[in-house]
């Protein structure tokens, strides 16, 4: 384990309102750490329509949101957040000193005094395929990610999906495996056509095989598959496999959220409505993430929800200090803030 | 005016419906289990059903970022449309859907 990382806040999640986070606490003098699963911020946002239109931004009519992302880091530079990509928060407990411990599973660790939870709908992890017996095989022959093309040597590997992941991976493992099948719902794919052109022309030498439909059950024992069905328009196929790599996005699921202690209702975690605690003191939810009564999912409550978790996440890290409310537009020492990047 | 929908369990409900919303969303406001995870986007294909065949006729055509959309899902059918591409109108009165898997939220998964 590296030298645990000294901060005030960890926020985990990177989306819209994690990101806004920053710009509250920061005004209040708050150093931030982002801790996310994803590769890059925007959470939601960028994962799942970083270009589709949003409309009900405060005094923005229209904006997608990569722009939004965009728009929210540019706002927070002055507070020089630094972010943690490609890792999730494993275990958060509290220390005797009152802070907190955070680990991810990436082995980092760090020392917080405040904790702020704008996780959204939870992380974002594979979607697994809904065939029988599936989880018994994962992590030994079925598999969501690529680590080592190594690990696929001379296997025979069954690719499930039509979009890059399943293209790239599906042209990569054919030069290391014994033989690839790429297996899609259709004959079309919402891949790079230059991958697409590639995996034709590979099928066309007969060092590859596409075959349109889906997957319908595993064969094997001991974690090992051996074999799958097809379903195809002309009837059943059986495969011959001894790896699968499904590709078929990602969906959000709570994770590890669940083990920190917190109360939670319906995988959503309660908070007050006046500084948006949890029912620990030191630890906040904000965003999709939390529930009170006339809660609503809008990006826009998670940003009013940020402003007042700040002003008591202030008083937790710096109980001597009188917080004094300040507006940008007219105090001094904020508009330095803002101008120190 | 109401749609027909089937859950995960094979529980028949019959919903009452508003014109100019979404199946989604009634499906989802009546409080049945649909993750409908992108809130109507059209991005990732967890408000999936199966359309029942004597109503394949009467729905909007399908668009291609739907179809494109549907490549996320499982059990893609014939039948299959995303139900945050289906605008409830007086057409589509009496609509029957089914909930295809994948459309499960946590919750219910572990159930």
């Amino acid at each position: 384990m590296s030298q645990p990382i000294e901060t005030d806040v960890v926020i985990v999640g990177a989306g819209p309102v994690g990101l806004f986070a920053v710009f509250e606490l920061g005004l209040l003098d708050l150093r931030c750490h982002l801790i996310d699963i994803l590769d890059r911020p925007g959470g939601q946002c960028a994962e799942l329509y970083p270009e589709k239109p949003i409309y009900d931004i405060p005094g923005i009519p229209e904006i997608s949101g990569q722009e939004l992302t965009d728009n929210l880091l540019r706002q927070i530079a002055p507070f020089n957040p630094e972010f943690h990509y490609g890792e999730m928060v494993t275990a958060l407990s509290r220390r005797d000193d009152g802070a907190f411990d955070v680990e991810t599973d990436q082995g980092k660790t760090f020392n917080a005094k405040v904790v702020v939870i704008a996780a959204g709908g939870g992380s974002f992890q594979p979607k697994r395929p809904p065939i029988p017996g599936i989880e018994a095989f994962e992590g030994k022959s079925v598999f969501y990610a690529v680590r080592k093309m190594e690990a696929f040597r001379d296997e025979d590997v069954v690719i499930v999906g039509g979009g890059d992941s399943a293209l790239d991976w599906t042209l990569n493992l054919q030069k290391v495996a014994r033989s690839v099948t790429l297996v899609h719902r259709r004959p079309e794919f919402r891949a790079a056509p230059d991958s697409v052109n590639k995996m034709w022309a590979l099928q066309e030498e007969g060092k590859l095989e596409f075959i349109q439909g889906q997957v319908t059950e595993l064969k094997g024992a001991d974690g090992l598959v051996s074999g799958l069905t097809v379903k195809t328009s002309d009837g059943e196929k059986e495969l011959t496999a001894s790896r699968m790599l499904p590709f078929f996005g990602l969906t959000m699921k709570l994770g590890p959220v669940a083990d920190w202690g917190l109360n939670l209702e319906q995988n959503l975690i309660p908070v007050d409505t006046e500084k948006f605690g949890t029912s620990e003191p030191g630890i906040f939810a904000v965003g999709d993430i939390n529930t009170y009564p006339g809660k609503l999912k809008l990006i826009l409550s998670g940003f009013h929800e940020a402003a007042l978790m700040a002003q008591a996440a202030k008083r937790i890290v710096h109980p001597d200090q009188r917080v004094v409310f300040q507006y940008t537009t007219s105090s001094t020492s904020l508009q330095k803030k803002l101008k120190a990047a | 005016m109401h749609i027909n929908v089937i859950d995960r369990q094979g529980v028949h409900h019959r919903l009452e419906a508003l014109e100019g919303f979404r199946v989604m969303e009634i499906i989802r406001d009546w409080g049945l289990d649909i993750k409908a995870e992108c809130g109507g986007a059209c991005a990732c294909a967890t408000c999936h059903v199966h359309v029942s065949p004597d109503w394949m006729d009467h729905l909007p055509e399908i668009r291609d970022d739907e179809i494109e959309s549907l490549d996320l899902a499982f059990d893609v059918n014939h039948n299959s449309r995303l139900s945050c591409q289906l605008i409830m109108t007086e057409e589509l009165d009496g609509l029957t859907v089914t909930l295809a898997p994948g459309t499960e939220t946590e919750n219910r998964d572990a159930a």
